[in-house]
């Protein structure tokens, strides 16, 4: 076993600690050793948040160094840059190119472009899989699962150590029995979107 | 035993179920949160569990608690201890029959506190054992050892997991429940259980000569430990520990003492590692607290080894390490090349994305209302806020925390400057939770002393900020129990608060005539802006912007500052997934642009 260093990063709300969560339990199944660190507290309410999974022996950190991660997985592009620095060379990255403008944007400007950080995310990224989740929600019907559709990329990209029948199993037995089927499609739709 | 995936705290939660803790209280603060809650989550029924009041009434009823021979834990962050420091430092030196652990969270950074006060010195200075955990799975095992050791040596135990302890994550090896023999009861004793000085300067000769012993004890702790060799040293604790071994990758020519009990020195131990070593860093978070006891010990012993650490300028004196920030600090130390620092590219620039209000919280609506006011009155209003989400009223646009201290100094403070520049309008702010953990005080202070203020109480109906926690106005116990609510209301007219008005501060204009009534007449008043937590009570109502009549004035964005109204190429919009319909950008648009929907 290859050990793997995930880190999933977005703006507070977007579900990268339930995506996270979902990470090492799979992982766990499979008799992986798991570790990582959430953000938790005042930087939910609308701030950058990161969340670190390590899988595989001898971890010692929770928190992924720098210049050490398999996979980046970006809920938005900015978010995505921001964590660069963590992405070892010749680093996957998963990216949801729409933007979410802070609030103080509107107010004080500071507003960016998605499209701006995408470009950046290209340059720099040799192993870049952009996905569209906002389409793969709108066809599973909530903007909700967009955790799950890039679970499903995550998986498919090779990056994480984990099968997609592996993430199946996961998703099934932690979302509530309502929202299975939706999100079995998100996870499936992302996957076959990193695959394309 | 079974693999459970858990959080630090709820791996701390389970280890205290496990070790047989029979009763648990503490008063909610990140980083400490989570545990109390895991026990309440996981309770068998047979644990009593509460969120007290505050954290000197938590450490109370723990105490005694353990004065029945049960096991008892209490459970706050950092400044938490400060508000139970009264107690504890009488505890130190009564002791107590049962295990008692005093669980408090530091934050190194600090991430989501006011200070970065070191638990561990506290530890020191009460002169109590510390446990200090590194790793999820250790806190999950030494919180029962932490029990032990407190009923071996009959005395509470400070356990001080930080940050990245408490929120990591990691799958954790359970283990058997341990089995306790029956609680015997409390057991009258007037010279063990009764505080006078002379019990105090005898148990004060006791604690000197027990702690140098709990000391030796600790060399042979499991989880202190020294490994590698070589000329230099490193010693280390908590999670700077895993950072250590992260950069060290290994190898075996540094030697490593890992001291998880900072606190009796666990001094045979540290001349076993100071043996052959030229050199020693400490790596540690906060105060040296292991580099001036290794100072100590090498004065004390006449040892030629030199230690380096935060007083030589080696390691940062200030917020949390890293593997970043450490691998420099270590390559140094050790003669090695230093890594490059790495040059920053050219990044676009970043979006800043500072914690907001959520949109539709009740607080946004009560500034707003008493911003609004101040301006017709034509008056200079001062703003004293306190501990909670409203502190994020010091945001632009609203710009309403003039002053933020401690839970409860929002009431306090406003009455000190009021007494000195009394021309000027006081309001204080305070949350339900805050006026109960300390607001009141204040409050019967404000009266008694015959300030002019008005206290603003933003009643959202929970403990907000940490997660929602019940409080006395809830009605609700952590037991679970339906309770009779303290009523706030009632409260202030026991205390002689002559205008109490209740409001809904999302009806702007009622409030806004609250507030300029209150500021009509003198003495202390309280206005109670009461409107459920948003994030609690889900709202199907939404609010729309007729963009034929919207002139783009921007004025709802530059007025409230809400996360759900942006402008886009100019033009403004509601994003309907954030918006609660609550309505307060209704009444400040000045075209009537804006209407509600349901």
């Amino acid at each position: 076993m290859m050990n793997k260093n995930i880190l999933l990063c977005g703006v507070g709300g977007q579900g990268t600690v339930l995506a996270s969560r979902l990470i090492a339990l799979a992982a766990m199944e499979k008799g992986f050793e798991t570790k990582g660190a959430e953000t938790i507290g005042m930087a939910q309410r609308g701030g950058s948040v990161v969340s670190h999974v390590r899988l595989g022996e001898n971890i010692h950190s929770p928190l992924i160094p720098h210049k050490k991660a398999d996979l980046i997985i970006g809920f938005e592009p900015a978010e995505a840059v921001r964590c660069l620095p963590y992405l070892k060379k010749g680093g996957c990255v998963i990216v949801c190119p729409k933007d979410i403008q802070p609030v103080t944007s509107s107010l004080m400007g500071g507003s960016y472009k998605g499209s701006e950080m995408l470009e950046y995310l290209k340059q720099k990224v040799e192993k870049l899989i952009v996905v569209d989740g906002d389409e793969i929600c709108r066809q599973c019907g909530s903007p909700k699962v967009l955790n799950v559709v890039l679970l499903g990329a995550a998986v498919a990209s090779g990056e994480t150590g984990i099968t997609l029948e592996e993430m199946e199993k996961a998703v099934e037995k932690r979302v509530p029995e309502k929202f299975k089927e939706m999100n079995m499609k998100a996870l499936r739709l992302g996957a076959q979107a990193a695959e394309k | 035993m079974a693999d459970m995936f858990l959080m630090g705290n709820e791996a701390i939660g389970m280890g205290a179920i496990r070790a047989g803790v029979s009763f648990v209280a503490g008063y909610p603060g990140t980083p400490s949160t989570e545990v109390l809650e895991t026990v309440a989550k996981h309770n068998d029924g047979k644990i009593h569990v509460e969120w007290s009041v505050n954290e000197k009434a938590a450490m109370e009823a723990a105490a005694a608690a353990a004065y029945t021979g049960a096991r008892s834990m209490v459970t706050m962050k950092q400044v938490g201890l400060n508000v139970a420091t009264d107690p504890l430092m009488s505890l130190a030196y009564m002791g107590v029959k049962g295990g008692m652990v005093v669980m408090v969270a530091d934050d190194p950074g600090p991430i989501s506190s006011q200070t970065e006060q070191d638990s561990r010195t506290f530890g020191i200075y009460s002169k109590l054992p510390v446990f200090d955990p590194s790793s999820v799975q250790e806190a999950y095992e030494m919180i029962a050892d932490a029990f032990e050791y407190s009923e071996k040596y009959k005395t509470p135990v400070l356990f001080r997991p930080t940050t990245r302890v408490c929120h990591g994550v990691e799958n954790v090896k359970t283990l058997e429940k341990i089995q306790l023999p029956p609680i015997e009861g409390f057991v009258k004793d007037t010279l063990k259980w009764v505080i006078f000085p002379r019990t105090s300067f005898m148990n004060h000769k006791m604690i000197e000569k027990r702690n140098p012993e709990i000391g030796n004890d600790f060399s042979s702790y499991k989880f202190n430990k020294i490994t590698g060799s070589g000329k230099k040293g490193i010693i280390t604790g908590g999670i700077s520990y895993e950072y250590v071994m992260e950069i060290l990758g290994g190898r075996d020519d540094v030697k490593l003492f890992k001291v998880s009990t900072p606190f009796p020195f666990p001094e045979k131990a540290a001349l076993e590692f100071a043996e052959g070593l030229d050199e020693v860093l400490a790596v540690e978070e906060l105060d040296p607290v292991l580099e001036r006891q290794m100072l100590q010990l090498v004065g004390k012993h006449h040892l030629n080894v030199e230690i380096k650490g935060k007083l030589t300028g080696n390691v940062n004196q200030a917020g949390e390490n890293s593997t970043e920030t450490l691998l420099p600090v270590i390559a140094k130390f050790l003669g090695e090349e230093v890594p490059e620092e790495e040059k920053t590219e050219e990044t676009p620039s970043m979006p800043v994305r500072p914690p907001v209000l959520c949109a539709g919280c009740p607080h946004r609506a009560s500034f707003y209302a008493v911003k609004k006011a101040v301006e017709k009155m034509g008056e200079t209003g001062v703003y004293c806020g306190d501990i909670g989400c409203y502190t994020l009223g010091n945001a632009k646009p609203l710009d309403m925390v003039d002053t933020c201290l401690c839970m409860g100094a929002g009431i306090t403070m406003a009455q000190g400057l009021y007494h000195m520049e009394p021309d000027k309008k006081y309001f204080a702010f305070a949350g339900d939770s805050t006026f109960f953990a300390s607001g009141i005080t204040g409050i019967v202070n404000a009266v008694y002393n015959q300030a002019d203020l008005t206290v603003c109480i933003l009643d959202n109906s929970t403990t907000a900020m940490t997660g929602h926690q019940p409080h006395p106005g809830t009605g609700k116990t952590m037991m679970g129990e339906i309770v009779e609510k303290i009523d706030i209301k009632k409260v202030l007219e026991g205390i002689g608060v002559k205008y109490i008005q209740t409001v809904d501060p999302l009806d702007l204009n009622a409030s806004i005539e609250a507030v300029r009534n209150a500021c009509a007449l003198g003495g202390v008043k309280a206005i109670i802006f009461k409107s459920p937590c948003i994030a609690i009570v889900k709202s199907s109502k939404k609010c729309e912007i007729d963009e034929n009549k919207c002139i783009r004035c921007r004025k709802c964005i530059r007025e409230i500052g809400c996360p759900a109204i942006s402008a886009e190429n100019g033009v403004i919009k509601i994003d309907s997934s954030l918006c609660t319909g609550c309505t307060l950008c209704t009444n400040v648009c000045p075209v009537n642009a804006i209407g509600g929907v349901r």
